[in-house]
C-alpha cells in the first residue's frame, strides 16, 4: 500500500504531497523533510529504494524534481519505481514537455492526475491512453 | 464554507475545485461534515460519471468512519451493478477498499463476495486492476469466502503472460503485457496455498515457467523500463515460489537467475536479487543452490558502494551460513566488520556471535571469535554476547585452559577495550590457576596485567575486578599479600560507590578472617549454567522486529534455528536428584547406628523395631529432611501444613540397581493416637525401578492434642549385592508432632505477660531443666525456635538472653495457645524451659520434646 507520494525539488520545496495515510500536520512536515534529507545525498550509486522508519521509499529523479512514494517494506520495489515512470509519462504528455513550473501553476490539475492513476493507496489505472484520454474529456468541461 | 457550496454546483470545474479544497484540507471534526456527506451522497446517485467519481475520490481521500456507516450500503451495490461505467467501478472498488481499511465491518462478505471476485474476468483491464487490490485485502479477512478468486487469478494470468504485445494494446508498457496487474495477481496468489485442483496448478505453474523463461529470453527493448517492468513481474513471481515452497525445479530455477542478477550492471537488481536470494536460501530446496554463489556474494561485499546492498549481502550470508561454510563466512563477516557502518555495528556482532555459536565444532574458535569480536568492535558488543561466551567457557571444561591463554594474550596489547578487561578478569579469576604454570603468565603477572587497567575502567568492571582478586587470594595464596593492600587502599574503602565500597571492605575482611578452607568452599569454581534459549538469539529479534515478520510470513513451517547451548552438564547422580538437604542432615542421616544388617542373611521377616527417633527428632524442627537410609533404600520427607491439617510428602529412593517390588507401606498407628491424629496414606505404587524416587502423599488431621507420634511400616523386597532377593521390613516413626500444627501469634511484651500470668495453674505449666546437648550459639537457638512454629518474639522478655515464643496450636477440637520461655545459663550449660499452655497434655508434650533440642 502507498503511504503518500511526494514531488520535491532539490531545495526541498513541496510540489505536490498526497497522503494516504492520516498523519498530523506536524507530522507531515517532519516526513517531508526527513525524505527530503534521506534522497538528496543520495547518488546514481545507490539503488532506488531506502529504508525509512518502517516503511521504505521508492523514488527518482527527473532533472530537478524528487518523485518518491513511500510504500510498506513487503511490497514490490520495481512495481512501485515503474508506476513512477508511467506517471510521469503521462504528466509529460499531458503538459506536453513537462516541466516545474507547470506543476507549480496547475496543482489542481496534477490533483486529478494522481487521482486518476492511484486511489486509496493502489495503482487504479496503468494504461496511459486511457488515462489521457479521460483527463482530456474533463478538460473539455467547462 | 464556500468550498461545500461549490460541491453542490453543477459545474465541474467548480465541484472539482470544492472536492479538491475539501480533500486536501478537511477537519474532520468540523460540523461542515454533514453537509459535505450529504453533498457526496447526491453526487454519487447523479447519472453523471464524472460526478459519481469524483464524490468517489473524495470519499477515498478522507475515508472517515462518518463515511464508512454513510455509504457502507451504497458502495458495493454500486460496484456490482451492471449499470456502472467502468471508470465509476474502478473508483467504487478501491473506495471499498479504502472504507474497508478504515473498519472492517463495512463490507459483510457473503452476499458480495462472489459478485466482487467475479469482476476478476470483466474485459476493461483497468476494473480488474482495481478490483484485484479489493479481493486481495478482502481475502485476508475472510480467505474462505473469497476462495473463488484463486483460479479465476490463474486464468487471467496466465491469458495475459501468454499473450503477445498486440493483444494487449493500451496495457503494454514497453513491449511487456500488463505488468502491474500481473504482479497485483501474483500478489494476490500469496493469500493462498498452492492450488490443489490439478488443472489449476499445471496452469499456475505454466505461468510461472513462463515468466522465467522471459526472463532469460533476450530483451526486446534495451530501455530501462522494459526491464524494470520485465524483473518486476519476474521478482513477484519468485515471491510466489518461495510462499508455495513445493516446486524444487523452480526455486532452483529461481535461484540460478537471481544469481544472474548478482553481479549485474544495476545496483537495483543486485540489491533485490540479494532481497529475494535470503528467501530463497532459508527453503531447504533452493539452500545448496544458494551456497554455490558464496563467492559472488562475498565479493560483492567487499566491492559494493552502497552500504544497503552490502547490508543485504550480510543478511544473505547470514542466511545461507549452515556448517560446512560457517567458519568460511564468519571471517568474512569479522574481516566486514572492520570497516562496517557503525549503524549496523551491534547487529552484526549479534550475529557473528550468533553464528559462531551455532557452528562451532571447536569451541576454541568460538572463544578466537568472540575475543575477535570484542576487539574490533569493543562498544557494540552488548552484555549478551560477553555473557554467553562466559556460559560456555565455564560449561566446557576443555576450552578452558585455551580460553585463559587467550584472553591473558589479549589482555597484553596496548589498546584493550573495557569488555575484554571484563572477560578476562573473570575468566582469569574462574581458571587462572591453569595458566598460573607458565613462567610468563604467573600469578603475579596476572594480578599486575589486570590490575594495570583497574584505574582506567568503568566502576561496574572495577568492582567485577575486586570480585576476580578475592578470588585469587583463594587460587593464589602467594599474592594475598598484595591483593589486600589494592582492597585497602583508600580509593577502594572510600569510595563513593556503594558496591565498589562494599565490595573493598567485605573482601578485604574475607580474605584476612577467612581460613584457608573456608576461602577455598566460599571461592570454589562457579557451577554449570543451566540450558536456556539463547538470549542472544532474543535479543536479535528485538532489534530487527521487521526482518523476523518477513521471514515469518515466509517461512512459517521453517524452523528458526535455535542457538541452544549444548547440553554439556554430566545427569546429576542419583543421591543428588532425591530432595535437597543440607549436609548436616545427610551426614548424620547417614551414620545410623543400631542398623540390623540384613545383608547375606537370606529371606527375612524379621521387622526391626522403630529406631529412627533420633531423625524423627532433628525433623520436629525442620520440615523436610531424610527420615530413614541404608545402602538400599533412602526415604525422605517433606511436610506442609496448614491450621489442622498437614500434609507429608515421602519420597523412597530405591538405592540398588534392581527394582524393588511388592513395595507396600503400611500407616501403624498407636491406639490412644487414633482418637486424636486422623492418618491417611495414598497408595503407592507396588514396583520401584532401580535407582529410582517414588513418591507418597499422607495426610493428618489432628483432632486433639496428641503425644505419640504415627509410624509407618515399609517392607518390599530387593535384591543385594550377591544377587539375592531379600526383604526388607522397618518401621518407622513420622515426624508429626503437635507443633507441626502451631500457627505463630504475634504479640507485644504486655500481652505476652498478662497471658503468662494467666496460665499460672499448676495444670497449665511445664517447666524442665536440662543439660545443653548442644552448644549454646544465639542463632542456633533462634533458628531452632523458629523451626518449631511458633512465633519468636523479640524484645519482649526484660532479659536479652531469654528467648520467648507464642503460638497456637490448631486442633479440630480446639485451639491451643502456647507460650514458651527459655533461659539459658550460659556458665552452667544448662536451659530452663517453661511452657504454659491451657491444656495439660500439650505442655508437658512440648515441654519433654524441646528438652532434646537443645
Amino acid at each position: 500500500m502507498i503511504r503518500f507520494i511526494l514531488i520535491q525539488n532539490r531545495a526541498g520545496k513541496t510540489r505536490l504531497a498526497k497522503w494516504y495515510m492520516h498523519f498530523d500536520d506536524d507530522e507531515k512536515q517532519k516526513l517531508i523533510e526527513e525524505v527530503h534529507a534521506v534522497v538528496t545525498v543520495r547518488d546514481a550509486k545507490h539503488t532506488n529504494f531506502v529504508e525509512f522508519r518502517n516503511f521504505k521509499i521508492v523514488y527518482r529523479r527527473y532533472a530537478g524534481l524528487y518523485f518518491c512514494i513511500c510504500v510498506d517494506i513487503m511490497d514490490n520495489n520495481l512495481y512501485y519505481l515503474e508506476a513512477i515512470h508511467n506517471f510521469v509519462e503521462v504528466l509529460n504528455e499531458y503538459f506536453h514537455n513537462v516541466c516545474e513550473l507547470d506543476l507549480v501553476f496547475n496543482f489542481y490539475k496534477v490533483y486529478t492526475v494522481v487521482d486518476e492513476m492511484f486511489l486509496a493507496g493502489e495503482i487504479r489505472e496503468t494504461s496511459q491512453n486511457k488515462v489521457l484520454k479521460q483527463l482530456m474529456s474533463l478538460q473539455t468541461l467547462e | 464554507m464556500e468550498a461545500v457550496n461549490l460541491l453542490s454546483s453543477n459545474k465541474y470545474t467548480e465541484k472539482q475545485i470544492g472536492y479538491l479544497f475539501i480533500s486536501v484540507l478537511i477537519n474532520l471534526n468540523s460540523d461542515l461534515i454533514k453537509l459535505i456527506i450529504q453533498s457526496i451522497k447526491n453526487d454519487i446517485q447523479s447519472r453523471n460519471p464524472v460526478h459519481v467519481n469524483l464524490a468517489l475520490q473524495c470519499i477515498a481521500n478522507i475515508g472517515s468512519r462518518d463515511m464508512c456507516e454513510a455509504f457502507a450500503d451504497d458502495l458495493p451495490k454500486l460496484l456490482t451493478s451492471g449499470d456502472t461505467v467502468d471508470s465509476v467501478k474502478q473508483s467504487a472498488a478501491l473506495c471499498l477498499l479504502k472504507l474497508f481499511r478504515t473498519s472492517n465491518d463495512v463490507i459483510s462478505p457473503n452476499e458480495t463476495a462472489s459478485r466482487i471476485v467475479h469482476l476478476l474476468n470483466d474485459s476493461h483491464l483497468g476494473v480488474v486492476t482495481a478490483a484485484v487490490s479489493l479481493i486481495e485485502a478482502l481475502s485476508k479477512k475472510w480467505p474462505e469466502e473469497f476462495k473463488g478468486c484463486v483460479s479465476l487469478a490463474i486464468s487471467r494470468l496466465s491469458r495475459i503472460v501468454t499473450s503477445t504485445y498486440t493483444d494487449l494494446q493500451d496495457y503494454t508498457y514497453y513491449f511487456v503485457p500488463a505488468p502491474w496487474l500481473c504482479v497485483k495477481l501474483l500478489r494476490l496468489l500469496q493469500n493462498y496455498p498452492p492450488p490443489e485442483d490439478p488443472a489449476n496448478k499445471t496452469r499456475l505453474l505454466e505461468c510461472l515457467d513462463g515468466i522465467l523463461n522471459k526472463a532469460q529470453d533476450a530483451p526486446k527493448s534495451k530501455k530501462v523500463q522494459h526491464a524494470n517492468a520485465k524483473n518486476a513481474v519476474l521478482f513477484e513471481a519468485i515471491s510466489l515460489i518461495i510462499h508455495m515452497d513445493s516446486e524444487p525445479n523452480l526455486l532452483v530455477r529461481a535461484c540460478n537467475q537471481l544469481g544472474t542478477f548478482l553481479s549485474h550492471r544495476e545496483t537495483n537488481l543486485r540489491y533485490l536479487a540479494l532481497e529475494s536470494m535470503c528467501l530463497l536460501a532459508t527453503s531447504e530446496f533452493s539452500h545448496e543452490a544458494v551456497k554455490k554463489h558464496q563467492e559472488t556474494i562475498i565479493n560483492s561485499l567487499k566491492t559494493e558502494r552502497d552500504v544497503s546492498v552490502r547490508q543485504r549481502a550480510i543478511d544473505l550470508l547470514y542466511a545461507m551460513c549452515d556448517r560446512t561454510n560457517a567458519e568460511n563466512i564468519v571471517a568474512e563477516m569479522l574481516t566486514y566488520l572492520e570497516t562496517a557502518d557503525y549503524s549496523i555495528r551491534e547487529e552484526m556482532v549479534l550475529k557473528v556471535a550468533i553464528l559462531a555459536e551455532k557452528y562451532a565444532t571447536d569451541y576454541t574458535w568460538y572463544v578466537d571469535v568472540i575475543l575477535k569480536l570484542i576487539r574490533i568492535a569493543g562498544d557494540y558488543v552488548s552484555e549478551e554476547v560477553w555473557y554467553r561466551v562466559i556460559q560456555i567457557v565455564v560449561n566446557r571444561e576443555d576450552v578452558q585452559g585455551y580460553a585463559s591463554k587467550t584472553v591473558f594474550e589479549a589482555l597484553q596489547r596496548p589498546a584493550c577495550h573495557e569488555n575484554m578487561v571484563k572477560v578476562g578478569g573473570y575468566i582469569l579469576g574462574e581458571f587462572g590457576n591453569l595458566i598460573a604454570g607458565d613462567q610468563r603468565s604467573s600469578p603475579q603477572i596476572q594480578f599486575d596485567l589486570l590490575h594495570s587497567k583497574y584505574h582506567l575502567c568503568s566502576v561496574s568492571t572495577r568492582c567485577l575486578l575486586l570480585s576476580t582478586y578475592v578470588k585469587f587470594c583463594n587460587l593464589f595464596p602467594e599474592i594475598k599479600g598484595h591483593i589486600q593492600q589494592v582492597f585497602s587502599a583508600d580509593h577502594n574503602l572510600k569510595n563513593p560507590d556503594a558496591e565498589l565500597q562494599q565490595r573493598a571492605v567485605e573482601y578485604l575482611q574475607l580474605s584476612k578472617i577467612a581460613s584457608p578452607d573456608v576461602l577455598a568452599t566460599i571461592l570454589e569454581e562457579m557451577p554449570q549454567f543451566p540450558e536456556k534459549e539463547s538470549s542472544l538469539l532474543s535479543k536479535f529479534k528485538k532489534t530487527k522486529p521487521q526482518v523476523e515478520e518477513i521471514e515469518n510470513q515466509v517461512a512459517e513451517k521453517k524452523q528458526r534455528p535455535q542457538a541452544v547451548m549444548r547440553d554439556l552438564s554430566q545427569t546429576g547422580s542419583i543421591t543428588g536428584k532425591i530432595i535437597d538437604l543440607d549436609d548436616t542432615v545427610t551426614t548424620n542421616g547417614s551414620s545410623n547406628s543400631g542398623i540390623i544388617d540384613i545383608f547375606g542373611t537370606g529371606a527375612q521377616n524379621g521387622t526391626a523395631p522403630a529406631d529412627n527417633m533420633q531423625e524423627v527428632l532433628k525433623l520436629m524442627l525442620k520440615p523436610n529432611g531424610i527420615l530413614f537410609e541404608d545402602p538400599i533404600i533412602q526415604i525422605g520427607c517433606k511436610l506442609e501444613t496448614r491450621s489442622n491439617l498437614a500434609r507429608l510428602g515421602m519420597f523412597y529412593g530405591n538405592k540398588t540397581n534392581a527394582a524393588f517390588d511388592n513395595f507396600a507401606v503400611a500407616v501403624n498407628c498407636p491406639t490412644q493416637l487414633t482418637d486424636q491424629l486422623v492418618v491417611q496414606a495414598k497408595p503407592v505404587d507396588p514396583s520401584v525401578q532401580g535407582g529410582a524416587q517414588v513418591q507418597q502423599l499422607i495426610n493428618f488431621v489432628c483432632l486433639q492434642e496428641f503425644t505419640e507420634q504415627p509410624v509407618i511400616q515399609v517392607s518390599f523386597n530387593y535384591t543385594n549385592t550377591n544377587g539375592t532377593q531379600q526383604s526388607f521390613s522397618r518401621l518407622l516413626y513420622l515426624p508429626i508432632f503437635i507443633n507441626k500444627f502451631f500457627e505463630p501469634t504475634d504479640m507485644a511484651a504486655e500481652q505476652f505477660f498478662s497471658r503468662w500470668k494467666q496460665l499460672n495453674q499448676a495444670n497449665q505449666e511445664s517447666q524442665n531443666v536440662f543439660a545443653a546437648k548442644f552448644p549454646l550459639d544465639n542463632d542456633a537457638i533462634k533458628n531452632k525456635l523458629m523451626g518449631l512454629g511458633s512465633k519468636l518474639l523479640e524484645n519482649v522478655d526484660p532479659n536479652p538472653e531469654n528467648f520467648v515464643c507464642a503460638g497456637i496450636i490448631h486442633t479440630q477440637a480446639l485451639q491451643i495457645g502456647t507460650l514458651i520461655r527459655l533461659e539459658p545459663n550460659r556458665q552452667a550449660k544448662m536451659y530452663r524451659l517453661t511452657v504454659r499452655s491451657n491444656r495439660e497434655m500439650a505442655a508437658k508434650t512440648l515441654c519433654a520434646l524441646l528438652a532434646e533440642q537443645f
